[in-house]
């Protein structure tokens, strides 16, 4: 069998199979649908959390970006992973007591308002909507890499299947699939980075072979690969380029924005008891921590291999799949001073080589020369990591519209099984939309994955934390914190990152040196400082919702 | 409850958070971040020490926190009597 045959095989079964759990785990009421009736096992959440947290990037990309950037690349992975700790600490068992269905539902009882309530609803549409179109374009992506069918055909096979089994199952389908979807793609992450492990240090765990010597002899890999990095005139690979400040704010950033995602934060609503949602919280931190620790070993493999592979080699006897990627124009040679051989240097002027970070991931199995199977599942592990993610923000978009606007907002008396049929109409709709964005995708789709979590960072979570650890903390408060970290957050980037404002602008332009990536911190810090001041100057909040914080620090009780 | 002893369950719970949100902060922004340069002179295996907190070690100790958490917690919500009966 070739790579084709193997591909459709595998996404095959996969698919099967997530259909099979979908009509297995049918939503029959609005708790089965937003939570999963609040009965998942722990460990089964834990696995469902990770496969929703990584995405077509953490999967494709991160490995990548880490093999380009260096020692830099530690901003994604202590900030994706350090989230973790404050969901863990912070947040995850406190809302598992509070015991509703989303965070808006939190934000709007806590600050007794039904403004805080819309500023949150809009604040969770925006960034899942955000997301959702980057994850049915990996879905296109991948269809169209592997299986050579066009962009737009892999997206509408990627809605159809998420539209089967989100609307069909909501929060208990999604948990089921997602399950499912973590053991396929960990099992196509790790095993290439072993065997490439293997060939490279001898080495079968990759986070060891990645400190360890070079295959035959008694160099260290890292000492090679920085030693090839001065060689080509780029900064030494354990090195960085980033200003000092800008690793610190957008570490932070990203730390922070992790644990105010909405659709990470609903996870655990699904579990039984609060015990559950932190144990829970440390599970799902386990079996991310399993790709988090491998992605940075892959990126200094692929590096090492692929440097060695190419660099300084005649043209005419590079190995097949550097041809083979070319087509995809992922790999791209020009041979400016035309003599046949390969300069990859770090110098743009006489630099004949430009490399897609995605390769890093795609193409390893195939520059590691694994069988054809491998590089079919690859493909079937990038389409879990896309489907997973996608569908766990499809919910999150479709309880904001069904619970949060519909039913506590317009037709309170609305019965719980028209409140399931609109909660299944908005998901509907929301595939829709996520697919238009996938055919479609606005020119900015990467500048605003980084504004996701910059506004989740700056609106969600100084306002959940204050809620749970300052009782206070009133509505005024609250409602101006997240106006102030959300306007300042937005305009940062509209002026910085995508230029609507006031035209083009260079690193010079930043505040303090802040990229917009780490503007999220500036803003969840006014944030937290106007919600506090503004509460010093009101009324304080009504004795019931004092009440329901007490309740929320104790399990019991 | 008895108010007392709901405020000593509730301080409690906040010296936990300082000591494992300040471990939090020293490997990841600490060593990670501020102090590697300084902590790249070492190497453990092929690793400069700072390089290897920041891509590696820094994850690892985060897994740590969040069971440790778990522990302690399990053990304060029997002490205090909140602990959740099973279903």
């Amino acid at each position: 069998m070739d790579v084709q045959a193997w591909t459709y095989l595998l996404v095959g079964i996969t698919f099967a199979l997530y259909i099979g759990i979908a009509i297995w785990s049918r939503a029959g009421s609005t708790s089965d649908f937003y939570v999963a009736g609040g009965g998942v096992h722990p460990l089964a959440n834990g696995m469902a959390t990770a496969a929703d947290w990584m995405s077509a990037a953490s999967f494709i990309s991160m490995a990548g970006i880490i093999s380009f950037a260096g020692y830099d690349g530690a901003v994604y992975l202590m900030g994706w992973t350090g989230g973790y700790v404050l969901l863990a600490l912070l947040l995850a068992p406190y809302l598992r007591k509070f015991g509703k269905f989303t965070v808006p539902d939190f934000i709007g009882d806590r600050y007794y308002s039904n403004t805080a309530r819309t500023v949150a609803v809009i604040c969770a549409l925006f960034v899942s909507f955000t997301y959702v179109a980057g994850q049915m374009r990996g879905v296109g992506v991948v269809f169209s890499r592997f299986l050579e069918v066009d962009i737009n055909t892999g997206v509408y096979i990627g809605m159809f299947i998420v539209f089967v089994y989100a609307v069909l199952g909501g929060m208990k389908g999604i948990t089921y699939t997602q399950v499912a979807q973590y053991v396929i793609l960990i099992f196509a992450f790790m095993l290439p980075a072993i065997f490439i492990s293997i060939q490279l240090t001898n080495n079968p765990i990759p986070q060891l072979g990645f400190g360890d010597t070079v295959a035959g002899s008694n160099t260290y890999l890292l000492d090679k690969l920085n030693g090839l990095h001065t060689e080509l005139g780029f900064n030494e690979y354990t090195d960085g380029n980033k200003s000092l400040i800008d690793v610190l704010f957008i570490t932070f950033a990203l730390m922070v924005g992790t644990a105010g995602l909405p659709h990470v934060i609903v996870r655990f609503f699904t579990v039984p008891r609060v015990k559950d949602a932190r144990i829970s919280a440390g599970y799902a931190l386990v079996f991310i921590a399993i790709l988090y620790t491998t992605a940075p070993a892959v990126a200094a493999f692929a590096r090492t291999n692929l440097i060695e592979t190419v660099s300084n080699k005649s043209y005419n006897q590079l190995p097949d799949w550097f041809a083979n990627w070319e087509t995809t124009g992922l790999l791209q040679f020009d041979d400016k001073n035309e003599d046949g051989v390969v300069q990859y240097v770090a110098d743009p002027e006489v630099n004949e080589l430009t490399i897609d970070r995605d390769i890093m991931v795609l193409a390893n199995p195939e520059i590691a020369n694994l069988p054809d199977w491998v590089v079919a599942l690859v493909a079937a592990g990038g389409l879990a990591a896309a489907l997973s993610t996608a569908a766990g923000l499809l919910l999150v978009i479709s309880t904001s519209v069904s619970h949060d606007l519909v039913k506590k907002q317009f037709m309170p008396d609305l019965s719980d099984k028209s409140e399931l049929w609109i909660a299944r109409g908005a998901a509907v709709f929301a595939v829709l939309i996520a697919g238009y964005f996938g055919i479609n995708p606005p020119g900015f789709v990467a500048a605003v994955v980084a504004l996701a979590f910059g506004l989740a960072a700056a609106s969600f979570f100084p306002a959940i934390i204050l809620g749970i650890f300052y009782k206070r903390m009133n509505k005024e408060g609250a409602i101006a914190g997240m106006l102030v970290g959300l306007g300042i957050t937005l305009f940062y980037m509209m002026r910085y990152k995508l230029g609507w404002i006031g035209g083009e602008t260079t690193p010079e332009d930043w505040w303090f040196g802040i990229s917009p990536e780490g503007f999220g911190t500036v803003g969840m810090i006014l944030n937290f400082i106007v919600a506090m001041l503004v509460s010093r100057f009101t009324a304080a909040p009504p004795k019931e919702v004092q009440e329901i914080v007490d309740s929320i620090r104790y399990p019991r009780a | 409850m008895k108010n007392d002893s709901m405020k000593k369950y509730w301080q409690k719970n906040l010296s936990y958070l300082a000591i494992l949100l300040t471990i939090w902060f020293l490997v990841s922004f600490g060593c990670g971040i501020l102090l590697a340069d300084q902590l790249n002179q070492f190497k453990i295996g092929g690793f400069p020490l700072g390089f290897w907190f920041a891509q590696q070690g820094a994850i690892y100790v985060f897994v740590v926190l969040i069971f440790v958490y778990v522990w302690l917690m399990n053990r304060l919500d029997k002490k205090f009597d909140v602990d959740e009966k099973p279903e």
